[in-house]
């Protein structure tokens, strides 16, 4: 797998849709068929590309939720209300629908067992898309490596992969939810923005020279990784993924 | 705080159309301040007609892209170097 996609021209292909399953009110998962599909490391992503009649084209980029050695590519889109892709990627799309599709692309944002730990994964909203695909990468290799996700959402209904983020925690990994905007009755855990106080908490410390993973919209993702460098961790040590405010 | 900006990973597809290969891995410096950096750590803004690429430290254009139907046009003055690394 290391080397994939260091040489070659990105072409674009055709994929199927095999299934669609709701995660939260807000978001889906896409399962596809791409074939000839190259293989992906953990964090890459794709650029789609819808086509109108009249020829009017709109291209966007997608994290890859599954893991390496999954069956199927799985994506996970939130819809946005006034996007120009997500809401036909999140509403319309049905199994045996094709668009088109090339990737993986990408390497900065990508973590493989090799590279070791401890690993720090902190993720706003549908952040947690190319994290997922690390964690489900780092179960299925078993990988030993030490594991914290910091996963924030707006409430308990919109924690995309809910129900198996509570297996992983069963796993070895720690899962660490805050709900920003409300929480359900008798929530003890964070109900506020990450910060600083929340990070240094959790661990781990800058002297366990943890590998950071930071994804999320802009500014959570500047919030986050200004707060970790101002703890002490080392800038090289902290990798970011911004998503844009109207990216859908 | 730019609610706009993104960083080198949105060009990732882009950039692997003009390059040829995975370049968000890739060491670029800047020729304004000199900052060595991985491009996917440097800024990035897609939403104007075209990709323009910044230096994350001193905001100088490192890189500006144009697609149009049949060309890509690109410019790299802001790119003093760029150093690919075999994975």
């Amino acid at each position: 797998m290391a080397g994939t996609a260091v040489l070659g021209r990105l072409t674009w292909q055709v994929a199927e849709v095999v299934d669609v399953v709701t995660e939260t009110p807000r978001v889906k998962t896409i399962a596809l068929d791409v074939p000839d599909w190259p293989g992906h490391l953990p964090g890459q992503h794709v650029d789609i590309r819808l086509t109108a009649e009249d020829g009017y084209q709109a291209q966007r980029s997608y994290s890859i939720a599954s893991a390496p050695d999954s069956s199927a590519l799985e994506l996970t889109v939130e819809y946005i209300a006034d996007g120009e892709v997500s809401p036909y990627l999140t509403e319309e799309l049905r199994p045996g629908d094709r668009f088109e599709l090339r990737g993986p692309v990408g390497g900065y944002f990508v973590w493989e067992p090799s590279r070791g730990g401890p690993l720090l994964l902190v993720a706003g909203g549908s952040g947690v898309v190319p994290l997922m695909a690390m964690l489900r990468h780092r179960v299925s290799s078993r990988a030993e490596v030490p594991t914290t996700l910091l996963l924030s959402s707006r409430g308990w209904d919109d924690v995309i992969y809910r129900d198996e983020l509570e297996e992983l925690s069963m796993d070895g990994i720690r899962v660490v939810h805050t709900l920003t905007r409300s929480q359900p009755d008798g929530w003890t855990g964070y109900s506020r923005r990450v910060d600083g106080d929340m990070l240094r908490e959790l661990g781990p410390t800058p002297g366990e020279r943890p590998h950071a993973y930071v994804c999320g919209p802009t500014p959570f993702v500047e919030a986050v990784a200004t707060s970790l460098v101002e703890l002490g961790h080392e800038p090289v040590c902290i990798r970011t993924e911004r998503f844009g405010p109207t990216g859908g | 705080m730019d609610a706009l900006k993104l960083d080198g990973n949105a060009a990732a597809g882009i950039l692997q159309e003009i390059f040829a290969a995975e370049i968000t891995t890739a060491i670029g410096t800047c020729d304004g301040c000199g900052t060595v950096e991985a491009v996917g750590a440097v800024a990035v803004y897609t939403r104007g007609p075209g990709t323009v690429l910044r230096c994350p430290h001193c905001d100088d254009v490192l890189m500006k892209i144009v697609a149009a139907e049949d060309r890509l046009w690109v410019d790299l003055r802001g790119l003093r170097t760029i150093e690919l690394r075999s994975v």
